[in-house]
């Protein structure tokens, strides 16, 4: 299997923040999206920064899932789902891509925690890397620790890597399935509100390990917490019925907001 | 107010709504029962090791077992299954993946059709097709019958068993850049074993008791038979034949060949449901 | 939609001004204390002091409470830290009347002196004092920038009052000691000022989000 060529280099997280000279990991220009005719979201254009974690929020139905489900193009497995407009990943066209090939660069991670049933917590970290062609024993079992760890997962599994995914707890889950997706070494990382189906405590783990990953890894993360938005992201950018309404840095945007309706919507004014 | 007049009313109504309901489930068990147990009282004396192992003694003589039979059941339905299963949980897992296309509309609306014949017509079609141009009866046109009675079973029952498995594993599969038919392959197909598997095991036990096709099929044998392209014997036709004989020796044989082929039945259906129980470990 | 939460932001907004009123009529009687002599309104000063640090504690409660309990953003975590800033000034500016009253009260036991800008200076610091919690009051950035703007004002009287009254004590030196609590009240006067200036500065940031401290004000 042939992946991308381009290796991502782990950025100093200095570097990495606010002021961005490098250039961006997804550029996003005049993207519409919906179901049967009816548009979701109208003319979206964006810059995601690399090894920044970008939020979006916005309330329900207001179309941030499918917003991110167009990047790693997994709209379109829904019948009657349509995307057009411009997604570039790292300067390609995703929509000229193999749609496997881009999933393998653009990982997703869900609402619910999904691990496979019939598997492993080793056997599901690793199953990105062996469905898709790895065989190289050393370097799997490496990836599945590294992962692990990275989803601040390990010290509490490590000894139980043959027991059934299932068995964890629902916070233990979610982590497993970030490590699942980061086992594949993805340059981006969506969330689709990873913490909703948790409580408080798998909330706060999980955004620690978000937290640390930043830097070396670029993340988009939805989510209907704003607080969550305000701990997690560099960037913030408010969806309201399908419009971008405003993106900009999440300290901005949580004090002093450009837009009257981002400030009604982060003060609780909306009726 | 705290009492209500009603009170009384209402329940002397429900305990008689639950008594009447209960009776009725009774009576259904009730029938089970009774077929069993006359089956298990007729046939039961007769069970002994020669049974199993011998052959049909000539006509008029007393003894002699169904040996034969029992080998020639399990080798047409085996062979049945290796044809039929296959093509059936193959169909199933097209279903359950492709499921509002209209070529899976067709396809349902003729499995469903094909699942509704009765058995006997599959027979006499079997006997035109293969019978007729082999010459000769033949396990193997047994076999073709049988397979024909269990596609439809095993592809709607894979079908569900497929559709169960939640759309999250799917996506999961796809967000991490692995092919759609690896992520039915490796993922669906697993996380729905448990219930293809059980559905195709009641399929074999359900073809297992049918007589009809393999009266124009497989057509019977008092011997062991010269392979599967010659005519074999079968329980449920060893237990047709002797029954409508005049011999009471046969009656008898029959009996307990008929509760041979119950027992049977009932240990797969036990199997499959004890199998097929929701697991206590685990979320 | 109204909230809750605003009442609560509300009453903050309403226990600041009652301060600010207070610290308002504390300068006033502190002033009269030098330009009437009159020892008596001391005592009247220090009575609003006690209340005066009493709203300070209990605002900076109330402010500490709706961050911890409600997380705000935007406009209303501006306006808390806004609250909480003119909370700490006006506390300064009670402190300030006080200390003029207590000049005031030695001035009242020594012979008449001739006060020169000082009036003057009241005026200034007094009516930017005013405006400052109108602005805040009324959310008016206009008026605040106009309080920042008289600032230099007040800050000339003060130096011009300071060269008369050195004047003064070169050419009599019995009038040093009396010379010296008058800067020592101008210097209180200029320092009022500040803290109106202070105020404004807290009021524009409240209200466009844009922190204009130590950096001139456009028109």
């Amino acid at each position: 299997m042939s992946t991308m060529t381009m290796p991502m280099k782990p950025q100093p997280e200095a570097a990495a923040r606010a002021q961005q000279p490098a250039s961006p990991v997804l550029e996003i220009r005049g993207l519409s999206a919906g179901y049967a005719s009816a548009p979701v979201i109208r003319d979206v254009r964006m810059d995601i920064g690399r090894g920044l974690v970008t939020a979006i929020i916005g309330p329900s139905g207001c179309g941030k899932s499918t917003l991110i489900r167009c990047l790693n193009r997994m709209h379109e497995i829904i019948p009657g789902a349509f995307c057009e407009g411009d997604v570039r990943l790292e300067g390609h066209d995703v929509f000229r891509m193999d749609p496997v090939h881009l999933r393998r660069q653009v990982g997703m991670v869900f609402q619910r925690p999904n691990p496979f049933p019939t598997m492993s917590v080793y056997e599901n970290v690793a199953s990105g890397l062996r469905l898709n062609g790895v065989r190289d024993r050393k370097l799997t079992a490496e990836r599945v620790e590294k992962s692990l760890r990275q989803a601040a997962l390990w010290d509490e599994v490590k000894d139980r890597l043959d027991k059934p995914g299932v068995g964890l707890s629902g916070g233990q889950q979610q982590r497993l399935c970030i490590a699942r997706a980061l086992a594949v070494e993805p340059r981006v990382l969506l969330l689709d509100e990873p913490c909703s189906a948790l409580d408080p405590i798998a909330t706060a783990r999980i955004e620690e390990a978000l937290l640390e990953l930043k830097g070396s890894l670029t993340m988009v993360i939805v989510t209907h917490n704003m607080q969550q938005a305000a701990r997690v992201s560099d960037r913030t950018a408010f969806l309201l019925m399908g419009d971008l309404v405003e993106y900009d840095e999440t300290q901005k945007i949580f004090t002093s907001p450009a837009d009257k309706r981002t400030e009604d919507y982060i003060t609780g004014r909306f009726g | 107010m705290i009492t209500d007049s009603n009170f009384e009313r209402r329940q002397a109504v429900g305990k008689l709504f639950f008594v009447w309901t209960g009776a009725c489930a009774l009576v259904a068990c009730s029938l089970l029962f009774l077929i069993l147990g006359y089956i298990a009282w007729q046939g039961a004396s007769s069970l002994d090791w020669s049974f199993f192992t011998r052959l049909p003694k000539p006509v008029g003589e007393k003894g002699g077992g169904i040996a034969n039979a029992i080998l020639g059941s399990a080798k047409v339905v085996g062979l049945a299954a290796a044809l039929g299963l296959p093509i059936g949980v193959a169909g199933g897992l097209f279903l359950g993946e492709n499921r509002k296309s209209r070529m899976s509309f067709w396809v349902r609306y003729a499995a469903d059709v094909l699942n509704g014949i009765p058995s006997i017509i599959v027979g006499l079609v079997t006997y035109t097709l293969v019978v007729l141009p082999m010459r000769h009866f033949s396990g193997l046109a047994g076999s073709i019958a049988l397979a024909v009675i269990m596609i439809p079973i095993a592809l709607r029952n894979t079908e569900e068993f497929i559709r169960l498995v939640p759309d999250t594993l799917r996506e999961a599969g796809l967000a991490l850049g692995i092919p759609r038919w690896k992520v039915t392959l490796t993922i669906i197909l697993p996380a729905a074993s448990k219930g293809i598997l059980t559905g195709c095991l009641l399929a074999v036990s359900r073809v297992a008791g049918e007589t009809a096709p393999l009266i124009f099929t497989a057509f019977g044998n008092r011997y062991w038979g010269e392979g599967m392209l010659q005519p074999v014997a079968s329980l449920p036709h060893t237990i047709y034949t002797y029954a409508i004989s005049p011999y009471d020796d046969w009656h008898r044989q029959a009996w307990a060949a008929a509760l041979v082929l119950m027992l049977f039945v009932l240990t797969i259906n036990a199997a499959s449901r004890l199998w097929l129980r929701p697991s206590q470990e685990g979320h | 939609m109204k909230r809750h939460f605003d009442e609560d932001l509300d009453g903050l907004a309403a226990r600041l001004l009652h301060m600010g009123r207070l610290t308002e009529e504390m300068i006033q009687l502190a002033v009269r204390v030098v330009t009437e002599r009159d020892a008596l309104l001391v005592a009247e000063v220090k009575r609003r002091e006690h209340e005066v640090n009493e709203l300070h504690i209990e605002i900076d409660d109330r402010a500490l409470k709706l961050i911890a309990l409600h997380q705000p953003a935007a406009g209303d975590l501006r306006m808390i830290a806004a609250a909480i800033k003119i909370n700490s000034d006006l506390e300064r500016v009670g402190d300030q009347a006080v200390n003029i009253a207590e000049t005031g009260e030695y001035l009242c036991k020594e012979p008449k002196m001739k006060l020169f800008d000082v009036p003057r200076m009241v005026e200034v610091a007094a009516s930017m004092l005013k405006d400052s919690l109108e602005a805040f009051a009324r959310k008016d950035t206009a008026l605040a920038k106009d309080v920042i703007r008289r600032d230099d004002e007040e800050d000339r009287l003060k130096s011009q009052t300071f060269n008369e009254l050195i004047h003064l004590m070169q050419s009599d030196a019995s009038t040093i000691q009396r010379a010296m609590d008058v800067i020592l009240i101008s210097r209180n006067l200029e320092r009022v000022a500040d803290h109106a200036t202070n105020i404004a500065e807290d009021v524009i940031f409240m209200v466009l989000g844009k922190d204009i401290r130590h950096r001139h004000v456009e028109a």
